[in-house]
Protein backbone atom coordinates (compact mmCIF):
# COMPACT_ATOMS: atom_id res chain seq x y z
CA UNK A 1 0.00 0.00 0.00
CA UNK A 2 1.34 3.74 -0.73
CA UNK A 3 1.75 5.32 2.15
CA UNK A 4 0.18 8.31 2.97
CA UNK A 5 3.03 10.78 3.20
CA UNK A 6 6.63 9.83 1.84
CA UNK A 7 9.34 12.29 2.58
CA UNK A 8 12.44 11.42 0.79
CA UNK A 9 16.12 13.70 1.90
CA UNK A 10 13.91 17.32 2.56
CA UNK A 11 16.72 20.07 2.75
CA UNK A 12 15.68 23.16 3.03
CA UNK A 13 18.10 26.56 4.72
CA UNK A 14 17.12 29.83 5.27
CA UNK A 15 20.37 31.61 3.72
CA UNK A 16 23.53 29.90 5.62
CA UNK A 17 21.12 28.33 8.43
CA UNK A 18 20.45 24.70 7.44
CA UNK A 19 17.33 23.89 9.21
CA UNK A 20 16.36 20.46 7.59
CA UNK A 21 19.36 18.59 6.67
CA UNK A 22 17.96 14.97 4.76
CA UNK A 23 14.95 14.52 6.39
CA UNK A 24 13.14 11.17 5.53
CA UNK A 25 9.50 10.07 7.04
CA UNK A 26 7.22 7.28 6.45
CA UNK A 27 3.29 8.19 7.28
CA UNK A 28 1.03 5.43 6.68
CA UNK A 29 -2.93 6.02 6.40
CA UNK A 30 -4.56 6.25 9.22
CA UNK A 31 -1.39 6.85 11.53
CA UNK A 32 -0.67 9.39 13.82
CA UNK A 33 2.73 10.77 14.13
CA UNK A 34 4.05 13.06 16.34
CA UNK A 35 7.30 14.87 15.89
CA UNK A 36 9.18 15.81 19.08
CA UNK A 37 12.07 18.52 19.18
CA UNK A 38 13.66 21.45 20.96
CA UNK A 39 12.59 24.89 19.89
CA UNK A 40 14.32 25.86 16.74
CA UNK A 41 14.70 22.77 15.82
CA UNK A 42 12.82 23.19 12.09
CA UNK A 43 9.52 21.25 13.43
CA UNK A 44 6.94 23.99 12.20
CA UNK A 45 9.62 24.71 8.84
CA UNK A 46 8.76 20.58 8.07
CA UNK A 47 5.23 21.19 8.47
CA UNK A 48 5.09 24.30 6.41
CA UNK A 49 7.10 21.65 3.58
CA UNK A 50 4.48 19.47 3.44
CA UNK A 51 1.82 22.04 2.96
CA UNK A 52 3.48 23.97 0.49
CA UNK A 53 3.71 26.98 2.34
CA UNK A 54 7.36 26.75 1.89
CA UNK A 55 9.23 25.34 -0.67
CA UNK A 56 11.98 23.08 0.04
CA UNK A 57 15.62 23.01 -1.49
CA UNK A 58 15.61 19.38 -2.86
CA UNK A 59 14.01 16.00 -1.81
CA UNK A 60 10.71 14.61 -2.70
CA UNK A 61 7.39 15.22 -0.55
CA UNK A 62 4.64 12.20 -1.73
CA UNK A 63 1.26 12.64 -0.65
CA UNK A 64 -0.90 9.40 -1.59
CA UNK A 65 2.43 8.41 -4.01
CA UNK A 66 1.90 11.84 -5.97
CA UNK A 67 5.11 14.21 -5.76
CA UNK A 68 3.69 17.29 -4.76
CA UNK A 69 6.71 19.67 -4.22
CA UNK A 70 6.04 20.74 -7.61
CA UNK A 71 2.72 21.55 -7.92
CA UNK A 72 1.30 24.90 -8.68
CA UNK A 73 -1.98 26.82 -8.68
CA UNK A 74 -5.47 25.16 -9.53
CA UNK A 75 -3.23 21.52 -8.57
CA UNK A 76 -2.27 22.95 -5.43
CA UNK A 77 -5.50 24.55 -4.25
CA UNK A 78 -6.67 20.95 -4.97
CA UNK A 79 -4.56 18.67 -3.09
CA UNK A 80 -4.73 21.43 -0.08
CA UNK A 81 -8.58 20.43 0.39
CA UNK A 82 -6.59 16.93 1.04
CA UNK A 83 -5.20 18.50 4.10
CA UNK A 84 -6.47 20.11 7.70
CA UNK A 85 -4.21 22.29 9.72
CA UNK A 86 -4.51 23.32 13.51
CA UNK A 87 -1.86 26.17 13.54
CA UNK A 88 -0.22 26.74 17.13
CA UNK A 89 -1.94 30.18 17.84
CA UNK A 90 -5.20 29.18 16.14
CA UNK A 91 -4.96 31.43 13.24
CA UNK A 92 -8.86 32.22 12.87
CA UNK A 93 -9.53 34.98 10.79
CA UNK A 94 -10.57 37.79 13.64
CA UNK A 95 -12.71 39.67 11.04
CA UNK A 96 -15.36 36.45 10.84
CA UNK A 97 -17.51 35.38 13.05
CA UNK A 98 -16.63 31.98 14.57
CA UNK A 99 -19.27 30.06 11.98
CA UNK A 100 -17.89 31.68 9.25
CA UNK A 101 -14.62 30.66 10.23
CA UNK A 102 -15.12 26.87 10.67
CA UNK A 103 -17.16 26.91 6.76
CA UNK A 104 -14.65 29.41 5.44
CA UNK A 105 -13.48 27.06 2.74
CA UNK A 106 -16.59 24.56 2.45
CA UNK A 107 -19.07 26.90 1.79
CA UNK A 108 -17.76 27.98 -1.29
CA UNK A 109 -17.02 24.56 -2.35
CA UNK A 110 -20.05 23.08 -2.11
CA UNK A 111 -22.56 26.23 -2.68
CA UNK A 112 -24.15 26.34 0.78
CA UNK A 113 -26.60 29.16 1.74
CA UNK A 114 -26.09 31.11 4.87
CA UNK A 115 -28.18 28.97 6.85
CA UNK A 116 -26.75 25.83 5.61
CA UNK A 117 -23.07 26.82 6.41
CA UNK A 118 -24.50 27.77 10.12
CA UNK A 119 -25.72 24.69 10.55
CA UNK A 120 -22.82 22.56 10.28
CA UNK A 121 -20.79 25.14 12.08
CA UNK A 122 -22.74 24.65 14.63
CA UNK A 123 -22.71 20.63 14.37
CA UNK A 124 -18.71 20.73 13.78
CA UNK A 125 -18.73 23.02 17.10
CA UNK A 126 -20.80 20.48 18.85
CA UNK A 127 -18.26 17.65 18.18
CA UNK A 128 -15.19 20.04 19.69
CA UNK A 129 -17.54 20.36 22.38
CA UNK A 130 -18.86 24.34 22.42
CA UNK A 131 -22.36 25.46 22.67
CA UNK A 132 -24.08 26.84 19.70
CA UNK A 133 -24.31 30.34 20.36
CA UNK A 134 -20.67 30.29 19.88
CA UNK A 135 -21.00 30.82 16.15
CA UNK A 136 -21.86 34.10 16.43
CA UNK A 137 -19.25 35.40 18.50
CA UNK A 138 -16.17 36.99 17.14
CA UNK A 139 -12.55 35.35 17.56
CA UNK A 140 -11.32 37.71 20.20
CA UNK A 141 -14.08 37.65 22.39
CA UNK A 142 -12.89 33.74 23.06
CA UNK A 143 -10.69 32.32 25.43
CA UNK A 144 -7.47 30.50 24.12
CA UNK A 145 -8.88 27.20 24.78
CA UNK A 146 -12.24 27.51 23.20
CA UNK A 147 -9.75 29.28 20.17
CA UNK A 148 -8.08 26.35 19.69
CA UNK A 149 -11.20 24.03 19.64
CA UNK A 150 -12.83 26.52 17.11
CA UNK A 151 -9.45 26.45 15.00
CA UNK A 152 -9.59 22.16 15.35
CA UNK A 153 -13.37 22.56 14.41
CA UNK A 154 -12.52 24.71 11.40
CA UNK A 155 -9.57 21.71 10.40
CA UNK A 156 -12.11 19.16 10.59
CA UNK A 157 -14.52 21.09 8.42
CA UNK A 158 -13.67 19.84 5.16
CA UNK A 159 -13.32 15.91 6.06
CA UNK A 160 -9.48 16.02 5.29
CA UNK A 161 -8.22 13.26 5.12
CA UNK A 162 -4.85 14.55 6.68
CA UNK A 163 -4.71 16.60 9.37
CA UNK A 164 -1.31 18.67 10.84
CA UNK A 165 -0.92 19.64 14.34
CA UNK A 166 1.71 22.46 15.45
CA UNK A 167 2.15 22.37 19.02
CA UNK A 168 -2.15 21.81 19.95
CA UNK A 169 -1.53 21.93 23.52
CA UNK A 170 1.13 25.12 23.79
CA UNK A 171 -0.39 27.80 26.03
CA UNK A 172 -3.04 25.65 27.52
CA UNK A 173 -3.59 24.72 31.18
CA UNK A 174 -2.65 20.89 31.33
CA UNK A 175 -6.77 20.47 32.25
CA UNK A 176 -7.65 21.92 28.62
CA UNK A 177 -4.54 20.94 26.81
CA UNK A 178 -5.98 16.93 27.81
CA UNK A 179 -9.10 18.04 26.23
CA UNK A 180 -7.57 19.01 23.29
CA UNK A 181 -5.72 15.58 23.38
CA UNK A 182 -8.54 13.89 23.62
CA UNK A 183 -10.96 15.46 20.85
CA UNK A 184 -7.84 15.26 18.34
CA UNK A 185 -8.55 11.52 18.80
CA UNK A 186 -11.87 11.52 18.99
CA UNK A 187 -12.13 13.66 15.95
CA UNK A 188 -9.27 11.61 13.99
CA UNK A 189 -8.64 8.09 15.10
CA UNK A 190 -12.07 7.06 14.86
CA UNK A 191 -12.45 8.55 11.43
CA UNK A 192 -9.41 7.03 10.17
CA UNK A 193 -7.67 10.26 9.16
CA UNK A 194 -3.57 10.19 8.91
CA UNK A 195 -2.30 12.69 11.24
CA UNK A 196 1.06 14.57 11.32
CA UNK A 197 1.66 16.43 14.90
CA UNK A 198 4.65 18.46 16.50
CA UNK A 199 5.01 19.26 19.62
CA UNK A 200 7.72 19.17 22.42
CA UNK A 201 4.91 18.64 24.85
CA UNK A 202 5.87 14.84 25.67
CA UNK A 203 2.17 13.91 27.90
CA UNK A 204 0.60 15.02 24.19
CA UNK A 205 2.80 12.88 22.32
CA UNK A 206 2.52 9.70 24.61
CA UNK A 207 -1.10 10.74 24.65
CA UNK A 208 -2.04 10.89 20.53
CA UNK A 209 0.65 9.47 18.93
CA UNK A 210 1.14 5.86 17.68
CA UNK A 211 4.67 6.72 16.11
CA UNK A 212 6.85 9.14 17.39
CA UNK A 213 9.92 10.93 15.59
CA UNK A 214 12.76 13.30 17.49
CA UNK A 215 14.00 15.56 15.31
CA UNK A 216 17.46 17.69 16.23
CA UNK A 217 20.01 19.33 14.26
CA UNK A 218 17.30 19.24 11.21
CA UNK A 219 17.68 15.15 10.82
CA UNK A 220 15.70 12.42 12.74
CA UNK A 221 17.43 11.01 15.32
CA UNK A 222 14.98 8.57 16.25
CA UNK A 223 11.57 6.91 15.77
CA UNK A 224 9.55 4.12 17.57
CA UNK A 225 6.40 3.65 19.58
CA UNK A 226 5.54 5.42 22.63
CA UNK A 227 6.04 2.70 24.77
CA UNK A 228 9.49 2.34 23.18
CA UNK A 229 10.30 5.79 23.92
CA UNK A 230 10.52 5.45 27.36
CA UNK A 231 13.14 2.71 27.60
CA UNK A 232 15.55 3.58 24.83
CA UNK A 233 18.99 4.06 25.37
CA UNK A 234 19.46 6.79 22.95
CA UNK A 235 20.78 9.97 25.24
CA UNK A 236 19.33 12.22 23.03
CA UNK A 237 15.86 11.09 22.82
CA UNK A 238 16.41 10.03 27.05
CA UNK A 239 17.05 13.77 27.87
CA UNK A 240 14.37 15.37 25.78
CA UNK A 241 11.64 12.87 27.57
CA UNK A 242 12.72 13.51 30.81
CA UNK A 243 13.06 17.15 29.98
CA UNK A 244 17.16 17.63 31.30
CA UNK A 245 18.37 20.74 31.20
CA UNK A 246 21.99 18.91 30.77
CA UNK A 247 22.89 16.49 28.44
CA UNK A 248 23.65 15.72 24.48
CA UNK A 249 21.23 17.85 23.36
CA UNK A 250 22.35 20.97 25.07
CA UNK A 251 25.96 20.22 25.18
CA UNK A 252 26.42 20.24 21.03
CA UNK A 253 24.93 24.15 21.25
CA UNK B 1 37.34 48.32 -5.02
CA UNK B 2 34.99 48.37 -1.72
CA UNK B 3 33.23 51.44 -3.11
CA UNK B 4 32.22 50.00 -6.27
CA UNK B 5 31.49 46.83 -4.46
CA UNK B 6 29.05 48.78 -2.41
CA UNK B 7 27.25 51.00 -5.36
CA UNK B 8 26.69 47.16 -6.55
CA UNK B 9 25.32 45.63 -3.82
CA UNK B 10 22.76 48.57 -3.66
CA UNK B 11 21.39 48.62 -6.58
CA UNK B 12 21.13 44.89 -6.70
CA UNK B 13 19.31 44.71 -3.73
CA UNK B 14 17.11 47.49 -5.71
CA UNK B 15 16.83 45.57 -8.74
CA UNK B 16 15.73 42.65 -6.31
CA UNK B 17 13.00 44.62 -4.60
CA UNK B 18 11.61 45.68 -8.18
CA UNK B 19 11.24 42.21 -9.45
CA UNK B 20 9.50 40.94 -6.04
CA UNK B 21 7.01 43.61 -6.26
CA UNK B 22 6.57 43.59 -10.00
CA UNK B 23 6.24 39.45 -9.58
CA UNK B 24 3.67 40.34 -6.01
CA UNK B 25 1.75 42.81 -8.37
CA UNK B 26 1.47 40.61 -11.33
CA UNK B 27 0.91 37.40 -9.66
CA UNK B 28 -2.30 39.00 -7.74
CA UNK B 29 -3.59 40.25 -10.42
CA UNK B 30 -3.59 37.12 -12.29
CA UNK B 31 -5.04 34.92 -9.83
CA UNK B 32 -7.64 37.95 -8.98
CA UNK B 33 -8.99 37.50 -12.02
CA UNK B 34 -9.81 34.18 -12.54
CA UNK B 35 -13.05 33.18 -10.82
CA UNK B 36 -13.95 31.98 -7.89
CA UNK B 37 -14.19 36.05 -6.58
CA UNK B 38 -14.99 37.98 -3.28
CA UNK B 39 -17.39 40.74 -4.27
CA UNK B 40 -17.94 41.09 -0.55
CA UNK B 41 -14.18 41.46 0.04
CA UNK B 42 -14.11 44.48 -3.04
CA UNK B 43 -16.71 46.19 -1.83
CA UNK B 44 -15.47 46.28 1.79
CA UNK B 45 -12.38 47.60 1.13
CA UNK B 46 -14.12 50.06 -2.03
CA UNK B 47 -16.12 51.30 0.83
CA UNK B 48 -12.79 51.58 3.30
CA UNK B 49 -10.59 53.56 0.68
CA UNK B 50 -13.77 55.62 -0.93
CA UNK B 51 -16.21 56.08 1.36
CA UNK B 52 -14.45 56.90 5.07
CA UNK B 53 -11.53 58.81 3.06
CA UNK B 54 -14.33 61.58 2.16
CA UNK B 55 -14.05 63.58 5.52
CA UNK B 56 -9.97 63.48 5.39
CA UNK B 57 -9.87 64.19 1.48
CA UNK B 58 -12.80 66.70 2.31
CA UNK B 59 -10.84 68.98 4.22
CA UNK B 60 -7.76 68.82 2.85
CA UNK B 61 -9.75 70.03 -0.50
CA UNK B 62 -11.31 73.02 0.59
CA UNK B 63 -8.02 74.26 2.60
CA UNK B 64 -5.78 73.85 -0.24
CA UNK B 65 -7.94 75.49 -2.60
CA UNK B 66 -8.95 78.28 -0.43
CA UNK B 67 -5.08 78.51 0.49
CA UNK B 68 -4.44 78.65 -3.38
CA UNK B 69 -6.76 81.74 -3.96
CA UNK B 70 -5.44 83.69 -0.83
CA UNK B 71 -1.56 83.24 -1.85
CA UNK B 72 -1.98 83.58 -5.40
CA UNK B 73 -4.08 86.94 -4.47
CA UNK B 74 -0.92 88.62 -2.50
CA UNK B 75 0.98 86.92 -5.35
CA UNK B 76 -0.34 88.29 -7.95
CA UNK B 77 -0.61 91.56 -6.72
CA UNK B 78 2.97 91.83 -6.77
CA UNK B 79 3.24 92.53 -10.52
CA UNK B 80 -0.66 94.30 -11.54
CA UNK B 81 -1.62 90.54 -13.17
CA UNK B 82 -5.18 90.78 -13.56
CA UNK B 83 -6.29 89.22 -10.63
CA UNK B 84 -9.76 88.22 -10.63
CA UNK B 85 -9.46 85.92 -14.01
CA UNK B 86 -6.18 84.60 -13.21
CA UNK B 87 -6.76 83.45 -9.40
CA UNK B 88 -9.78 81.54 -10.65
CA UNK B 89 -7.81 79.60 -13.94
CA UNK B 90 -4.89 79.39 -10.80
CA UNK B 91 -7.14 77.71 -8.72
CA UNK B 92 -8.62 75.52 -11.12
CA UNK B 93 -5.49 74.49 -12.82
CA UNK B 94 -3.60 73.57 -9.69
CA UNK B 95 -6.22 71.49 -7.83
CA UNK B 96 -6.85 69.58 -10.70
CA UNK B 97 -3.71 68.66 -12.36
CA UNK B 98 -1.67 68.50 -9.33
CA UNK B 99 -2.85 69.41 -5.51
CA UNK B 100 -6.14 67.49 -6.43
CA UNK B 101 -4.25 63.43 -7.02
CA UNK B 102 -1.04 64.32 -5.20
CA UNK B 103 -2.42 65.13 -2.27
CA UNK B 104 -5.54 62.87 -2.52
CA UNK B 105 -2.67 60.38 -2.63
CA UNK B 106 -0.87 61.10 0.37
CA UNK B 107 -3.55 61.46 2.68
CA UNK B 108 -4.71 57.98 1.44
CA UNK B 109 -1.38 56.45 1.91
CA UNK B 110 -0.85 57.88 5.58
CA UNK B 111 -4.77 56.40 5.50
CA UNK B 112 -4.96 53.48 3.99
CA UNK B 113 -1.25 52.23 3.37
CA UNK B 114 -0.90 52.13 6.98
CA UNK B 115 -4.05 50.21 7.61
CA UNK B 116 -3.21 47.49 5.08
CA UNK B 117 0.46 46.97 6.02
CA UNK B 118 -0.86 46.58 9.42
CA UNK B 119 -3.56 44.27 8.81
CA UNK B 120 -2.36 41.85 6.26
CA UNK B 121 1.04 42.09 8.54
CA UNK B 122 -0.57 41.30 11.18
CA UNK B 123 -2.12 38.29 9.59
CA UNK B 124 0.90 37.17 8.34
CA UNK B 125 2.26 37.05 12.27
CA UNK B 126 -0.38 35.56 13.52
CA UNK B 127 -0.20 32.78 10.42
CA UNK B 128 -3.83 33.90 9.19
CA UNK B 129 -2.28 34.10 5.96
CA UNK B 130 -0.95 30.73 6.12
CA UNK B 131 -4.29 29.50 7.38
CA UNK B 132 -6.15 30.85 4.32
CA UNK B 133 -3.89 29.05 2.02
CA UNK B 134 -4.57 25.33 3.91
CA UNK B 135 -8.01 26.57 3.07
CA UNK B 136 -8.06 26.24 -0.41
CA UNK B 137 -7.79 30.08 -0.78
CA UNK B 138 -5.19 32.70 -2.31
CA UNK B 139 -3.89 35.17 0.08
CA UNK B 140 -3.41 37.02 -3.70
CA UNK B 141 -6.77 36.87 -4.74
CA UNK B 142 -8.98 37.24 -0.81
CA UNK B 143 -6.16 40.19 0.25
CA UNK B 144 -4.35 41.54 -2.00
CA UNK B 145 -6.46 42.05 -5.26
CA UNK B 146 -9.73 43.37 -3.57
CA UNK B 147 -7.46 45.82 -2.55
CA UNK B 148 -5.49 46.64 -5.58
CA UNK B 149 -8.60 47.14 -7.29
CA UNK B 150 -10.41 49.24 -4.39
CA UNK B 151 -7.81 51.73 -5.05
CA UNK B 152 -7.41 51.39 -8.55
CA UNK B 153 -11.60 52.44 -8.79
CA UNK B 154 -11.56 55.08 -5.94
CA UNK B 155 -8.60 56.81 -5.77
CA UNK B 156 -10.40 58.58 -8.97
CA UNK B 157 -13.51 59.18 -7.77
CA UNK B 158 -12.18 61.29 -4.43
CA UNK B 159 -10.35 62.97 -6.58
CA UNK B 160 -13.22 63.99 -8.55
CA UNK B 161 -14.60 65.28 -5.18
CA UNK B 162 -11.23 66.83 -4.31
CA UNK B 163 -11.46 68.94 -7.15
CA UNK B 164 -15.02 69.89 -6.86
CA UNK B 165 -14.54 71.07 -3.06
CA UNK B 166 -11.22 72.49 -3.52
CA UNK B 167 -12.46 74.72 -6.42
CA UNK B 168 -15.04 75.98 -4.41
CA UNK B 169 -12.75 76.26 -1.34
CA UNK B 170 -10.77 79.09 -3.47
CA UNK B 171 -14.50 80.33 -4.28
CA UNK B 172 -15.60 80.69 -0.97
CA UNK B 173 -12.31 82.66 -0.37
CA UNK B 174 -12.58 84.89 -3.77
CA UNK B 175 -16.15 85.63 -3.25
CA UNK B 176 -16.31 86.54 0.49
CA UNK B 177 -12.56 87.49 1.94
CA UNK B 178 -11.52 89.13 -1.29
CA UNK B 179 -14.40 90.58 -2.99
CA UNK B 180 -15.03 88.96 -6.30
CA UNK B 181 -18.01 89.13 -8.39
CA UNK B 182 -19.38 85.39 -8.11
CA UNK B 183 -20.66 85.03 -12.02
CA UNK B 184 -17.21 86.62 -13.86
CA UNK B 185 -15.04 84.29 -10.88
CA UNK B 186 -17.13 81.58 -12.25
CA UNK B 187 -16.89 82.01 -16.00
CA UNK B 188 -13.23 82.53 -15.56
CA UNK B 189 -12.88 79.25 -13.46
CA UNK B 190 -13.85 77.57 -16.53
CA UNK B 191 -12.79 79.13 -19.38
CA UNK B 192 -9.50 77.70 -19.51
CA UNK B 193 -9.92 74.40 -18.42
CA UNK B 194 -9.50 71.37 -21.39
CA UNK B 195 -10.02 68.38 -20.43
CA UNK B 196 -6.34 66.85 -20.38
CA UNK B 197 -6.31 68.82 -17.02
CA UNK B 198 -8.83 66.67 -15.29
CA UNK B 199 -7.96 63.83 -17.44
CA UNK B 200 -4.52 63.91 -16.37
CA UNK B 201 -5.81 64.33 -12.58
CA UNK B 202 -7.66 60.91 -12.69
CA UNK B 203 -4.66 58.99 -14.01
CA UNK B 204 -2.52 60.36 -11.83
CA UNK B 205 -5.42 59.08 -9.14
CA UNK B 206 -6.16 55.80 -10.50
CA UNK B 207 -1.94 54.82 -10.58
CA UNK B 208 -1.82 56.68 -6.92
CA UNK B 209 -4.18 54.28 -5.78
CA UNK B 210 -2.37 50.98 -7.67
CA UNK B 211 0.96 52.25 -5.70
CA UNK B 212 -0.68 52.63 -2.41
CA UNK B 213 -2.47 49.42 -2.33
CA UNK B 214 0.41 47.67 -3.77
CA UNK B 215 2.69 49.25 -0.81
CA UNK B 216 0.25 48.27 1.78
CA UNK B 217 0.06 44.53 1.09
CA UNK B 218 3.37 43.89 0.08
CA UNK B 219 4.90 45.76 2.85
CA UNK B 220 2.36 43.71 4.93
CA UNK B 221 2.49 40.66 3.40
CA UNK B 222 6.44 40.19 3.97
CA UNK B 223 6.46 41.33 7.22
CA UNK B 224 7.66 38.98 9.98
CA UNK B 225 8.64 39.12 13.58
CA UNK B 226 6.00 39.94 15.69
CA UNK B 227 4.80 43.50 16.41
CA UNK B 228 7.64 45.59 15.78
CA UNK B 229 7.49 43.58 12.18
CA UNK B 230 4.13 45.12 11.42
CA UNK B 231 5.40 48.20 12.89
CA UNK B 232 8.02 48.69 10.50
CA UNK B 233 5.97 47.25 7.56
CA UNK B 234 3.18 49.89 8.34
CA UNK B 235 6.64 52.61 8.24
CA UNK B 236 7.42 51.29 5.24
CA UNK B 237 4.43 51.40 3.00
CA UNK B 238 3.75 54.52 4.02
CA UNK B 239 6.96 56.06 3.34
CA UNK B 240 7.64 53.98 0.08
CA UNK B 241 3.96 54.81 -1.11
CA UNK B 242 4.80 58.51 -0.61
CA UNK B 243 7.69 59.02 -2.05
CA UNK B 244 6.77 56.83 -4.88
CA UNK B 245 3.84 58.98 -5.26
CA UNK B 246 5.91 62.00 -5.76
CA UNK B 247 8.10 60.31 -8.49
CA UNK B 248 5.79 58.85 -10.23
CA UNK B 249 3.13 62.10 -10.14
CA UNK B 250 6.74 64.27 -12.21
CA UNK B 251 6.89 61.50 -15.08
CA UNK B 252 3.17 61.29 -15.88
CA UNK B 253 2.61 65.19 -15.63
CA UNK B 254 5.71 64.97 -18.44
CA UNK B 255 3.73 62.18 -20.06
CA UNK B 256 0.73 63.77 -20.64
CA UNK B 257 1.88 67.48 -20.69
CA UNK B 258 4.69 66.45 -23.28
CA UNK B 259 7.98 68.65 -21.42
Amino acid sequence: MTPKIEIKDLHKSFGPKVVLDGISLVVEKGESLVVIGGSGTGKSVLIKCILGLLTPDSGSIKIDGEEVTTLRGKRREELMRKFGMLFQGGALFDSLTVWENITFAVRPQKNLTKAQARDLAIEKLKAVGLKPEVANLKPAELSGGMQKRVALARAICANPDIIFFDEPTTGLDPIMADVINELIIDCTRELGLTTLSITHDMASANKIANKIAMLHKGKIIWQGTPQEIHDTKNPYVDQFVHGRAHGPVTDEK
Amino acid sequence: MNFLASIGRVFIAFLTTVGRLAIFAVDAIVTGLRPPYYPRQILRQMLEIGYYSLPVIGLTAIFTGAVLALQSYSGFSRFNANAESSIATVVILSITRELGPVLAGLMVAGRIGAAYAAEIGTMRVTEQIDALTTLSTSPQKYLVFPRLLAGVLMLPCLVVIADIIGVMGGYLVSIHKLGFTPGPYLTSTFEFLKRVDVVSGLTKAAAFGFIIALMGCYHGYHSKGGAQGVGAATTDAVVSASILILITNYFLTALFFGI
